[in-house]
């Protein structure tokens, strides 16, 4: 036991000593959640928008004046002719078009009927979308106040709670999945780095003959990162709370003890990755290339996954960061408790087995 | 010239020897390609749909169908109680009650008006309003037939006018995600992969110790730089290469723009991504922390670059911040002129300003790097 505490003393001396790698592990995931936080959010908001108007009536200058007061969208330049639509749109500055048609006001009032063209760069098919969606919205308003002399019958009105985020706030959406891939990828990565070091610099054969167990010295190799993660952990929960208001319906100790587990499943990964390779390159390199795309896309975080194909909701169960952002929001947003989430944290727990058997299995002890 | 040889092919036959890191460089890329451009997908799809009908009328029922028959809204599960729908939302088995109160027809033919309760998780703000917008779309397609059905009946002939709008929707007409994803998935890749090796590279060196024996050799700084950086330099331009391949066959993206504009721009772009990799090299003694570093600007780089959110909406500081995010100007300028097929013309502020952080980057690295200790 005593040999077991030298050892990990040993280890903190390397973390310590390198003052540099220091403050990269707590300044950047600091500096990360900030920027995100507030920077990352799907919300649309002045969008840059151009008209082409073709009858410049008393109706779509009102509509026009209405769309410009939108916080939504803001108008960017007035368009004379149908030709010139393509250039603008190819320069990339605006991203839609309204387009009124002749004699708008007659049409209206004569036809009861009368014509807009929402024409829309749907290189990005999700602002496209709400662009048209929010226009549409725009102009119903207009046309109910248009209407409102006229009595309309039997209507349903649909009354609309957002439960759980009222505002809609993307904050809240981001912020789990943000505080994930930072404790994900910061512990694998510090953890597979530091046994291939030893490995390529040569001191690990040192360690191999040493009294000491195999399985001990990679526990010793894990313990100070798993304190180190974990003063990571508590920042980012500490700035979720007070920078971003996030709420924490549920239990604080509940949220803790998740934590702890997940950054352990990710330091057992990182374990996972140094004993398949050889070199810190090809740590680093299967630790970034592979983890980060896959993390970010495939978890929730940012795209929903019931929205993925077949295939990849079924490939998605295997990330374990999908099932810690499930975890943090149910604990943070809905407030519920563990009897709601045995099922996540089980899932969790499995996978760290998993992850422990198979390294101590690949894990080779014999000189080359 | 000679000498610039030698490192070029020192580098290459280094790269080639290791085999551990072949498949990491060529293939694991290009795999994610073509797996993760079918994930990012904003589309709402699949929603787990319930509801409560506490007015077991011919109305309610025929509004429950409405529901049911639409594509949005695949799984529906009848609630007895509010009580075992909100667990259910808790769970996150559900996403969208919907609460049809007692005496719903009664209402809307006594008093021509009736409400309806709809929560909706709203974790995901962006989802939610999607749905609410499906769901208020649904509701109002019902109202007008009610009303078309009692107006076909009555005599009363005061029509609503209404204003018609056509949504058109240019270069993606089926608002095909595949189409806006995959171009930037491409970048990613390709920027990630020389970001990390060149990043890692001379730090490697100076780490196992060879770098001073390449210092006390007479070899100039610059020849020693541009040595290590081409080999990274070709290996992104036969990644982006491969990559289109795999985006038209695979994908069949269209590709309306100019196949040497793409390549041209790409050049000038990798040498940024080489020059901040360089710079990191430079300014680190280990490869753990070169690759700290060159992680911390990555996910920055991805996340900021408007390639998943859009930049528009970020507060005035991080669209400033943006400015100095290579990815944003090269996921641009590859939708542009992939998608769009915008011209040299269009892209030239773009190009204007990557040639600028090219040089400046690159001249920082090579100031930076120092052959005496």
């Amino acid at each position: 036991m005593k040999r077991f505490i030298g050892f990990i003393k040993k280890e903190f001396y390397h973390i310590f000593r390198d003052k540099r790698s220091l403050f990269i592990l707590f300044g950047m995931p600091i500096a990360q959640i900030l920027l995100f936080g507030f920077a990352i959010t799907n919300e649309i908001n002045n969008v840059d928008i151009a008209i082409l108007d073709h009858s410049k009536d008393v109706t779509t200058q009102k509509i026009i004046n209405k769309i410009s007061a939108s916080k939504y969208f803001s108008i960017n330049q007035y368009i004379d002719r149908e030709e010139d639509i393509e250039p603008a749109f190819k320069k990339g500055k605006i991203k839609a078009v309204l387009n009124f048609e002749k004699d708008f006001s007659k049409k209206l009032i004569k036809n009861g009927k009368a014509n807009i063209q929402i024409i829309t760069d749907a290189t990005n098919p999700n602002t496209a979308n709400t662009i048209s969606n929010y226009t549409n919205s725009i102009l119903q308003n207009y046309q109910q106040e248009f209407n409102k002399n006229i009595r309309i019958a039997y209507q349903i009105i649909p009354e609309t709670r957002m439960i759980y985020n009222p505002e809609l706030k993307s904050v809240f959406m981001f912020v789990p999945g943000v505080m994930t891939i930072i404790l994900m990828l910061v512990s694998a990565m510090m953890t597979s780095i530091s046994i291939t070091r030893e490995k390529e610099l040569g001191t690990m054969e040192i360690l191999l003959v040493s009294p000491l167990k195999p399985f001990l010295v990679i526990i010793g190799k894990v313990v100070p990162y798993i304190f180190l993660s974990l003063i990571n952990a508590i920042i980012i929960i500490a700035l979720s709370l007070f920078v971003f208001k996030m709420p924490v319906q549920g239990s604080m100790f509940l949220l803790g003890a998740e934590s702890v587990l997940f950054i352990i499943t990710s330091l057992s990964l990182g374990i996972l990755i140094s004993t398949i390779s050889k070199t810190q390159q090809t740590a680093m390199m299967i630790s970034l290339m592979g983890l980060m795309l896959p993390v970010i896309l495939l978890s929730g975080f940012i795209f929903p996954i019931s929205s993925m194909p077949m295939p990849l909701q079924v490939i998605s169960n295997i990330i374990p960061a999908k099932w810690f952002i499930i975890i943090l929001k149910s604990i943070m947003l809905k407030g519920v408790g563990l009897t709601f989430i045995w099922k996540e944290t089980l899932i969790l727990f499995g996978m760290t087995i998993f992850f422990i058997v198979l390294s101590t299995k690949k894990y080779k002890i014999r000189l080359e | 010239m000679k000498t610039i040889g030698y490192i070029i092919q020192k580098e290459f036959k280094q790269i080639f020897r290791n085999k551990g890191m072949l498949p990491i460089i060529f293939v694991m890329p290009l795999i994610q390609l073509i797996i993760l451009a079918n994930a990012a997908t904003f589309e709402v799809k699949n929603i787990k749909f319930s509801y409560i009908d506490n007015d077991h009328t011919s109305t309610s029922r025929a509004l429950i169908e409405k529901f049911n028959a639409s594509n949005y809204f695949n799984i529906i599960t009848n609630f007895p109680s509010q009580k075992l729908a909100s667990s259910a939302m808790l769970k996150g088995e559900v996403d969208v009650v919907l609460e049809i109160p007692q005496y719903f027809e009664q209402a809307l033919l006594k008093d021509k008006k009736t409400n309806l309760a709809i929560r909706i998780n709203a974790i995901d703000g962006a989802a939610a309003g999607v749905e609410n917008v499906y769901i208020n779309q649904i509701v109002k397609g019902f109202n007008r037939k009610i009303q078309a059905k009692v107006l076909s009946n009555s005599l009363i002939n005061d029509i609503p006018s209404s204003i018609e709008t056509i949504p058109l929707f240019w270069y993606n007409e089926t608002l095909n995600y595949k189409t806006f994803m995959v171009p930037g998935i491409l970048v990613l890749l390709v920027t990630m992969i020389t970001l990390f090796l060149s990043g890692m590279n001379i730090v490697r060196e100076k780490e196992i110790g060879t770098l001073e024996q390449i210092n006390v050799t007479p070899i100039k700084k610059s020849q020693f730089i541009i040595g290590k950086l081409f080999p990274f330099w070709v290996i992104g331009l036969g990644l982006l290469t491969i990559g289109l391949i795999i985006v038209k066959l695979i994908f069949n993206i269209p590709m309306v723009g100019n196949f040497g504009l793409m390549y041209f721009y790409t050049s000038i772009y990798i040498l940024v991504v080489l020059g901040i990799g360089l710079f990191i090299s430079n300014f680190t003694d280990t490869q753990q922390q070169a690759m700290f570093i060159s992680w911390f600007f990555m996910v920055i780089f991805i996340l900021m670059s408007g390639l998943f959110t859009p930049i528009e909406s970020m507060p005035k500081w991080a669209q400033f911040i943006t400015e100095f995010n290579p990815i944003k100007y090269f996921v641009e300028v590859m939708r542009m002129v992939m998608l769009k097929g915008s011209t040299f013309i269009d892209i030239l502020p773009l190009l204007l300003k990557t040639l600028i952080y090219a040089v400046i980057m690159n001249s920082l690295a090579v100031w930076s790097y120092k052959k005496t200790n």
